[in-house]
């Protein structure tokens, strides 16, 4: 099979300023220092970037992708996936390294680019459309389909700013699942619908690459997505490729790559609310990635307040070492700190006999009473829950679930 | 995987993306989504009736009125005359249909980057598109004042000559100064943000320096040469020559269109040469 994208020594490199990504330069400044150039007679002097730092979100990154491939684009927050994928879209340019794209790309960097709150389903169809670069004629051919996709017929005169988000997100994906590219690029998007809405989609991203051969890109933090979808994965660490194979061993490298980092400590603190460490305990108090069937889990953690905020939740979920959600605890904030409370630390215990022998991740999250995320850590404290002859230690090895309660068989009467 | 290296020639990839590399097929890819400066336009006018609630309305009482109380002013309290055959408030409202299209378009087009940003950190098309589809919106409010025009001009009963089919010529002139400065403009507003507030003053100096309520034959014949320097001196001159019949400077006219294509011709490359940061400073 021949290469549809070529990728070679790829890097881009971003200038911050000292407030981040945010700060732009303001011609106010630009004049006055010039200005002040021109004013002071001591000369030329050499200029001085104090707050400028470089930042390489890409660093030679090589990598081939094959007509039809369905690769996953795997790695934590910051580690250069998205700039990767803005690269190949053409929307951001390279700092160098190049790429070479056979056919046409599309890209779903975001669900609903575009869309405007005032027009109603039907227009937006069509602006969207467009705007992913879809003729006229293609969005007509594919108008029925789309809606049915959607399945939001009964609201194609409506403005969407009317929709509830889960149609917003459904009509988004139905008009970019009808692109016919031959390479669909898509980010972390999914991650909005509903799970039978994304079911729908995977099938439909399926359908797509393997019914017409079409080539994919896919970036997730859901390891299970990943792995139903694509065949292949490339792992990106802090810019640069660390692995490309097989999806198994890719998420294996992965996550083994994460559990050097046994806990858990916060990168930046300039959040309302921070998730400053986190970390698995035993009973004894003593940190530790394995424990016995019999043992209690501990998950110890600490959150500070930066500026207060009444409608704080934290929530905790224990995770699948490929990130499926499997439980999941809420608590209210507001119960715990009061006003001159500045730092916190809490602890969840899982009873023994509870978490059956496998491999778990942990969850946290800090968010406002609708769902907005202050600070979130996932796939942290990775732990590993040890069989020590249980009923099911005949079994070791294969997967037979998450939780083993105990429980009896008891005869009834037919 | 491993990377086998390709030695195919360059030419066999649809794409190469490589730092500081002009893209091999701009022109025909700005051709390709031709369909995205209609349908951006559309959303735009679509969203603005939809939003006001005067709106079709706004477009004729806005024009109107500004040329009644220019009317009033220079014509009344200044005492000013035209040198021409035409009533005053015609003359006026004229040189009004282009200083509208330009001051709105100009406007509109210098903040339209920034007011996409979203679609620009997202997806790909040749950003000129969304400049340009600014312009193309302010063309409906050509069209309505054009047609309050021909109005009052049926009202003070007086008939264009057959020069109003060569009004075309001047609106697309018109359109490429607009275009070449709202491109410069836009794009030194995504890298300097403070600079959109500098537009407004832009808009209302220009008005001040440009025979909008007043005919340029009033500025004496050393000035005119200096006075074209202005575009808009010539277009508003094209424009009362074609509907009102108005005397035509042609000298003048040349300095003009040449200011005009020079602009543009700059608009264009500065625009193309900080197209590919966009993305990184929005």
């Amino acid at each position: 099979m021949s290469n549809i994208i070529e990728i070679r020594d790829l890097s881009k490199c971003y200038h911050l300023h000292g407030g981040g990504k945010e700060s732009y330069t303001a011609l106010r400044d630009v004049v006055s220092s010039k200005a002040k150039k021109i004013f002071s007679f001591s000369g030329w002097r050499p200029q001085t970037h104090k707050n400028e730092v470089d930042f390489w979100a890409l660093k030679n990154v090589s990598f081939d992708v094959q007509q039809g491939d369905r690769i996953g684009i795997i790695g934590r927050n910051g580690a250069g996936k998205s700039t990767l994928l803005k690269v190949i879209s053409r929307i951001v340019e390279p700092t160098s390294g190049s790429i070479k794209i056979k056919g046409r790309v599309a890209s779903l960097l975001e669900v609903g680019t575009g869309f405007h709150p005032e027009l109603t389903g039907r227009e937006n169809i069509f602006l969207n459309g467009a705007i992913l670069g879809m003729k006229r004629d293609e969005i007509k051919r594919h108008f029925d389909a789309i809606v049915d996709f959607a399945d939001i017929e009964t609201f194609l005169d409506t403005p969407v700013k009317r929709y509830s988000s889960g149609m917003y997100v459904r009509l988004a994906f139905a008009v970019a699942a009808h692109l016919e590219p031959e390479i669909l690029i898509v980010d972390e998007v999914l991650a909005v619908g509903d799970a039978q809405f994304q079911k729908k989609c995977l099938g439909k991203m399926e359908d797509i690459s393997k019914s017409h051969g079409r080539t994919v890109l896919f970036v997730s933090h859901n390891m299970g997505l990943i792995s139903q979808l694509c065949k292949k994965a490339v792992v990106l660490n802090k810019g640069s490729v660390s692995f490309t194979g097989d999806t198994v061993p890719a998420i294996e490298f992965y996550l083994d790559q994460q559990q050097q980092q046994v806990s858990y400590v916060a990168s930046d603190e300039n959040k309302d609310y921070v998730i400053l460490s986190c970390e698995a305990v035993n009973e004894s108090g003593a940190s530790s990635t394995h424990f016995l069937l019999s043992e209690k889990v501990r998950l110890k953690f600490v959150i500070r307040k930066n500026i207060a905020n009444p409608n704080v939740r934290f929530s905790c979920t224990i995770q699948s070492r490929t990130g499926d959600y499997l439980s999941t605890f809420i608590e209210e904030m507001g119960n715990h700190f009061n006003a001159d409370t500045e730092e916190k630390s809490f602890m969840v215990e899982f009873p023994s006999r509870l978490l059956a022998p496998n491999n778990y991740c942990f969850r946290l999250v800090v968010f406002i009473g609708n769902g907005k995320v202050i600070d979130m850590a996932e796939m942290i404290c990775p732990i590993t829950i040890v069989d020590e002859g249980s009923d099911m230690s005949l079994f070791e090895g294969s997967h037979y679930g998450y939780f083993i309660p105990h429980q009896t068989f008891t005869e009834t009467k037919r | 995987m491993e990377l086998k290296e390709d030695y195919r020639d360059n030419n066999d990839w649809d794409l190469v993306i490589e730092p500081g590399k002009t893209a091999k097929h701009y022109w025909t890819d700005v051709w390709k989504y031709r369909e995205l400066f209609y349908i951006l336009s559309w959303r735009d006018i679509k969203v603005r009736y939809k939003q006001t609630v005067l709106g079709a309305a706004w477009s004729i009482i806005r024009p109107l009125l500004t040329a009644t109380i220019f009317t009033v002013v220079f014509s009344r309290i200044a005492k000013l005359e035209n040198p021409g055959q035409s009533p005053y408030m015609l003359m006026v409202f004229a040189g009004m249909l282009p200083w509208q299209f330009f001051s709105n378009a100009l406007s509109e087009s210098s903040s339209s980057l920034i007011g996409n940003a979203n679609l620009i950190t997202k997806v790909y098309f040749p950003r000129i598109i969304i400049p340009a589809s600014a312009v193309i919106t302010s063309l409906l409010d050509l069209f309505i004042s054009f047609c309050i025009m021909l109005i009052l001009m049926v009202y003070f009963q007086y008939p264009p000559t057959l020069k109003i089919l060569l009004l075309p010529v001047f609106i697309i002139f018109l359109f490429i100064f607009s275009i070449g400065l709202g491109l410069y403009l836009t794009a030194v507003n995504v890298k300097y943000r403070d600079f959109r507030y500098i537009i407004p003053f832009i808009i209302q100096f220009g008005l001040y320096i440009t025979p909008v309520g007043f005919s340029s034959a009033l500025i004496q014949d050393q000035w005119r040469y200096l006075y074209a320097l202005n575009p808009m001196v010539g277009i508003i001159d094209g424009f009362r020559w074609a509907i009102l019949g108005e005397e035509m400077h042609w000298t003048s006219f040349a300095i003009s269109i040449s200011v005009i294509l020079f602009l543009f011709y700059a608009g264009i490359r500065y625009f193309r040469k900080t197209e590919k940061s966009f993305a990184d400073h929005i």
